[in-house]
């Protein structure tokens, strides 16, 4: 983190101007002792965006599963909870949930007798599951419906129930196809999750915020939280190449 | 062996008056055919006949919406038991093998019997060698679907389904998918499985197989059996015209 920093920071510098007042890179500079205090701040945010986006984004990948079956099914009924469910769910803003979820939840929560508060961690992680689901539910369907329907009909005839069709034979070969878009979903959340600071929650972007509000260097801070961003979403991505290598060298045997 | 002559009991298969539609289009005319035990039927008739449906109709891979259909005695109705029974007698092939790409040949053939009939592995890997060595390729059991020539597919697909110890085995069009030079490799096969007294419903064009091995020939043309007898009356006097023209056709070269 500390070397990669040092690489970016030089670039910065001369695409500036070192002598300009307008620059002012020591605020996050890790050799003095007050840039790496600012450092350490804005850095410990990360494993609360990496909590609220991992857990959201298992809540997602379940639901979703949950949220999809119902849509392959052949009776209508059905079908049409899984449309009910995912037009309803991703027209709405991310932002407008959040504070509905935050705020509006906990009233609902009360009126029903039950006492379960909502704190800023949850309120994010559940907007964000709830949010990504109706698009995690979509990736699902599209990708169990590119199986070929022989597939199923054969474990249909060797007596395998609609489950058991799933977990052995059509899932297996669908996750292939599902996995990208999945990762691709998993981003969003991270980025996503950057909202969770308008609820109070001090994860990246809050830090963020809150460093500028007392050190007004917003050009510098902000660049610095891109740069997280950016490192957070690289390790995803290679982590998903690396699980797609691994299933496609699975594939051949 | 006679079929017509045996009593009632001894029906494996049996439709009475079945008709179907896709929509507007009637696909099943009053189907009635009756199938012995260790009877062979062969059905044959041009494209979009119905016949590849009839025997679909037979394990529920297609709904029927008039008349009954009874296997081993059991009526198939709308009930997920009986569903379930009927298809735990009945073993299919299908033109496309229909092989689990992402399993090896051992597990295509263990599925089945470990997850449907709670067998123990070790029970249903025996269960599997025993009919891969009917088949003639013990030793490409390790190896995936993939790597396998057509032939050896479907040999595999037959052998997967004797592993469900079925009553009734049906194929729809098993050799339609190979290469010429593969097909006498499969159709060697179900001669065998015919000689040792298995219930056979093939829908196929391969009139040699069908002189060979069929107790009774059933013609189909436009969603309605026109013709069923022997193959000695089916090939030595066939009375309808669209049969004559057909067997004319397929027997030119």
């Amino acid at each position: 983190m500390k070397k990669l920093l040092l690489l970016a920071l030089p670039i910065l510098a001369l695409s500036g101007c070192s002598s300009s007042s307008t620059w002012g890179w020591y605020v996050i500079n890790p050799m003095t002792p007050g840039g790496w205090i600012n450092i350490k701040f804005l850095i410990s945010g990360m494993g609360d965006t990496i909590l609220i986006s991992v857990i959201a984004a298992v809540l997602s990948i379940v639901v979703g599963l949950v949220v999809a079956l119902p849509g392959l099914s052949k009776k209508r009924g059905w079908r049409l909870v899984n449309r009910v469910y995912v037009e309803f769910i991703r027209s709405i803003p991310l932002l407008p949930m959040l504070f509905w979820v935050f705020y509006g939840l906990p009233i609902i929560f009360r009126e029903m007798g039950l006492n379960i508060p909502i704190d800023p961690f949850w309120g994010a992680v559940i907007t964000l599951a709830l949010s990504d689901s109706a698009f995690t539910a979509e990736i699902y369907r599209a990708g169990i419906q590119s199986i070929a329907k022989g597939q199923t009909e054969a474990a249909q005839t060797i007596g395998l129930n609609y489950l058991q069709t799933m977990r052995y034979v059509i899932l297996p070969q669908a996750i292939r196809r599902i996995l990208p878009p999945l990762a691709n979903q998993f981003i969003y959340i991270v980025k996503m999750s950057a909202f969770a600071s308008v609820i109070g929650m001090q994860e990246l972007t809050r830090r963020a915020n809150e460093l500028v509000v007392t050190e007004y260097r917003p050009l510098e801070i902000y660049t610095l939280l891109i740069l997280e961003y950016l490192v957070l979403v690289l390790i995803i991505s290679a982590g998903v190449r690396w699980l797609e290598r691994r299933m496609g060298s699975d594939e051949r045997g | 062996m006679s079929a017509q002559i045996q009593p009632r009991s001894t029906q494996a298969i049996e439709l009475k008056g079945v008709n179907k539609w896709f929509g507007t289009f009637h696909v099943l005319k009053n189907i009635d055919l009756s199938v012995g035990l260790g009877e062979k039927v062969v059905i044959c008739g041009p494209s979009g006949s119905g016949k590849s449906t009839v025997v679909r109709c037979i394990n529920r891979l297609e709904e029927h919406q008039e008349g009954t259909i009874r296997v081993d005695g059991v009526e198939l109705t709308n009930d997920p038991k009986s569903v379930a029974a009927i298809r735990s007698e009945v073993g299919m092939v299908f033109q496309q093998f229909n092989l689990f790409p992402h399993l090896t040949v051992l597990e295509n053939l263990t599925l089945g019997p470990i997850k449907a009939r709670g067998m123990t592995r070790s029970e249903a890997e025996a269960r599997a060698m025993h009919y891969l060595e009917r088949v003639h390729i013990p030793e490409q059991a390790r190896k995936r679907p993939g790597q396998l020539s057509g032939g050896q597919q479907q040999r595999v697909a037959i052998a997967r389904s004797l592993c469900m110890e079925p009553k009734v085995l049906l194929f729809d069009e098993p050799t339609s998918a190979l290469d010429p030079e593969m097909i006498s490799e499969v159709l060697d096969v179900m001669v065998t499985l015919a000689e040792e007294g298995m219930t056979m419903v093939v829908v196929t064009h391969e009139m040699g197989f069908a002189r060979k091995v069929a107790d009774q020939m059933v013609f189909m043309d436009a969603g309605e059996i026109v013709e069923q007898g022997s193959p000695e009356e089916f090939f030595g006097a066939p009375r309808s015209p669209r049969c004559q023209k057909f067997l004319s056709q397929i027997l030119q070269h």
